[in-house]
């Protein structure tokens, strides 16, 4: 059987707008990609928990709410801890291309703001996938 | 019609060139290439349209529309500290607005305060911060309550803020019979799209009869419900879902207080709407026309109410703010001006306009300016105002106004058929509703076959995105945090608790919540120590996390 790209979606902290979320989640079902969404008001330990125990390869954050600086950050400090050296952590939302590239540049993958391509985020999982996980099989 | 005329006519449309495009609305259903008389055989000027002022007021709910009095120019603001916020609402008072608009942060909207773990890196970002009277006291600091109307954004809460600005009133000398404006207190679209619920439906319907209660004895002149499609609309609904599911919600009200025994002449008057106006102009204008329609005609028929003003759907409306772009952000200026547009074409009585910048981050002084300055371009420089609903009698507008009305009615009976608009909303029917509407919109835009300017057409190469924008300061949160901590040391905390204790023996015994949580403003509870106290006998609601 083939391996899909195992990807946990998920909402952080008290922004309930999951329009994005949502259609991000959908998309990438739809691209191939198994898909676990987390659903709402969850703090970055509830992710990562939950990436571990679902074994993701990729942990996407959907964010509206403006805390993206305290999240992503936090996200990747408990990624470290928990030797998570083979999970992706991207995402998308209301982010300026200052905060995204300060967050870049800690250690995020790449960071989608508005009016990002759908198609393009779902290349660039694939893409990743392929050149950090063993074999390329997807597709 | 010249049925000859009319078949030469689709004769030489089906032979002409077509541009390579899809004419569907942006709810994405097919429009008509025009009008034709055909299209309103059924139709009677008198039953459909009437004068506006009058039933069922498709046309307008005033005589003389914007001839008599403008719509009332409101901007939301609200970001970082009380201080901040305060300083905005003065500046844009000083700028010709004429009402105020108040955006909570999230925790305030989600009953925690500035202290709460759960609050950690959200206080001040997306609205300004409230947790107890003090925050209050500072943010209505020399703007007088007796001379300006405010609107507050604010729902599962919305009992404990309208306490704070009750409170804030008394304080200037201001009895609760002169206050004028809104709380949201829509909680039936928090659980259908926005998602900032607290309690589970039941308790929270309760409440919200309660405020009902309160103010129809008390405030007079307060608005107790926006009942709010902008919500429902921006989580990626269409037109005609934000038109059905916003007047299901009203209704689902007006059934709650007529099941407390209140009279529905007497709540009614009260009630307001809140609409989105979207990128497609004709669709949205027609939108609004049926809204009143379809409102004007259950009240009078289906519940019976007697006064004229029962009867009439009153609304606020913000332009989209999902169909702005970070790309090209200028462009924005254009989009929000044609929405404008189409809510003064639908008659709409307060308008939002919003900023350039609001895809990054809160809007700038500069931004907001120029949203203001649009909707008085359109009031005083083109004309538009001085005549009532001039689409009305077009085949096109008019048959769209029916389409929207049928649409409508036949989700009501969807809604219905579920067992009403909170068993669909457990059963998750909105929402997947929406969730599928939105999901296809933004197919539409990945494969072309809509296009956004700057996005997927006529993009820049290279754009760097450069607009100056708000930045909220960390500072915020622990400033707040500090005088949260001093408060809970300096105000008696005996008379605290004891009144806590009463807020929940009356939630128990199912007593009005409002008289006694007024007290605990005024003692400085906080914002989150009621709520924690409400959820302890509520409950508090979880949906399920589907997609």
């Amino acid at each position: 059987m083939e391996k899909k790209i195992r990807v946990l979606v998920a909402k952080a902290g008290l922004d309930g707008h999951d329009r994005g979320a949502k259609v991000v989640a959908s998309f990438f079902r739809d691209a191939g990609f198994e898909v676990i969404y987390s659903g709402l008001r969850q703090t970055p330990q509830m992710i990562v928990d939950t990436a571990l125990q679902e074994d993701v390869d990729v942990i996407a954050i959907s964010i509206l709410s403006g805390a993206h600086m305290m999240v992503f950050p936090k996200i990747l400090e408990l990624m470290k801890k928990n030797n998570m050296n083979d999970v992706l952590l991207t995402g998308g939302g209301i982010m300026s291309e200052d905060d995204i590239k300060k967050l870049e540049e800690l250690g995020t993958g790449r960071l989608f703001g508005p009016g990002s391509s759908l198609k393009e985020a779902v290349e660039y999982i694939r893409d990743w996938y392929r050149k950090n996980k063993k074999i390329p099989n997807e597709e | 019609m010249d049925q000859k005329a009319y078949k030469r006519w689709q004769e030489e449309v089906k032979k002409a060139k077509t541009r390579d495009a899809k004419f569907i609305t942006a709810s994405g259903n097919p429009v008509e290439l025009m009008g034709i008389p055909d299209m309103l055989e059924d139709f009677d000027y008198d039953r459909d349209l009437g004068m506006p002022g009058q039933f069922p007021f498709t046309r307008g709910v005033h005589a003389n529309m914007y001839r008599g009095r403008l719509w009332t120019m409101r901007q939301f603001a609200g970001f970082g500290s009380p201080e901040d916020t305060n300083a905005r609402f003065k500046y844009l008072l000083e700028n010709g607005q004429t009402g105020l608009s108040v955006a909570f942060d999230l925790p305030t909207l989600m009953g925690r305060d500035s202290d709460d773990p759960w609050s950690e890196g959200e206080v001040g970002i997306c609205g300004v911060s409230v947790s107890s009277l003090r925050d209050m006291e500072i943010l209505f600091d020399g703007i007088p309550l007796d001379k300006v109307s405010t609107s507050m954004t604010i729902n599962s809460p919305a009992i404990i803020l309208l306490a704070f600005y009750v409170a804030v009133a008394e304080k200037q000398g201001v009895s609760p019979e002169q206050l004028r404006g809104t709380v949201q207190n829509d909680i039936l679209k928090e659980y259908i799209a926005q998602k900032e619920y607290i309690f589970p439906p039941n308790p929270s319907m309760r409440i919200i009869v309660d405020m009902i209660e309160y103010c129809t004895e008390k405030m007079p002149l307060w608005n107790t419900i926006s009942i709010s499609g902008y919500h429902i609309r921006e989580a990626g609904s269409t037109a005609l879902q934000e038109l059905a599911f916003t007047l299901a919600d009203g209704f689902a009200y007006i059934e709650a207080a007529l099941e407390r025994g209140l009279d529905i002449d007497e709540f009614a008057p009260r009630l307001s709407f809140f609409f989105n106006s979207h990128n497609d102009f004709f669709e949205e204008v027609a939108k609004f026309r049926a809204a009143r329609r379809i409102y004007a005609k259950r009240m009078r028929d289906k519940y019976g109410a007697k006064k004229e003003r029962s009867w009439i759907l009153r609304f606020h409306t913000q332009t989209a703010g999902c169909t702005l772009t970070a790309q090209q952000p200028e462009n924005n200026i254009v989009r929000v001006a044609y929405q404008a547009l189409a809510a003064v074409f639908g008659g709409t009585q307060s308008l939002h306009t919003n900023s350039m910048d609001e895809t990054l981050a809160l809007p700038s002084e500069k931004a907001v300016k120029i949203a203001l300055r649009t909707q008085q371009i359109l009031a005083y420089e083109t004309g538009v105002p001085h005549t009532i609903d001039p689409f009305g009698g077009s085949y096109f507008m008019e048959d769209l106004t029916n389409k929207m009305e049928q649409g409508a009615e036949e989700y009501f009976q969807k809604i219905d058929d579920l067992g009403g608009v909170i068993p669909a909303i457990e059963k998750g029917f909105f929402q997947k509703e929406i969730a599928q509407a939105a999901y296809r919109y933004q197919v539409e835009i990945e494969n072309g076959d809509r296009y956004i300017v700057g996005v997927n057409a006529f993009k820049e190469k290279n754009e760097k995105i450069e607009i100056p924008l708000l930045q909220v300061s960390p500072e915020v949160e622990k400033r707040q945090v500090e005088r949260l901590k001093a408060l809970k040391r300096e105000r008696d905390n005996t008379k605290v608790n004891s009144l806590l204790k009463e807020l929940r023996q009356a939630a128990v015994e199912n007593k009005n919540l409002m008289p006694v949580i007024v007290e605990c403003a005024k003692a400085y509870a906080t914002v989150g120590e009621m709520v924690n106290t409400l959820k302890e006998v509520f409950g508090e609601y979880r949906e399920s996390a589907d997609f």
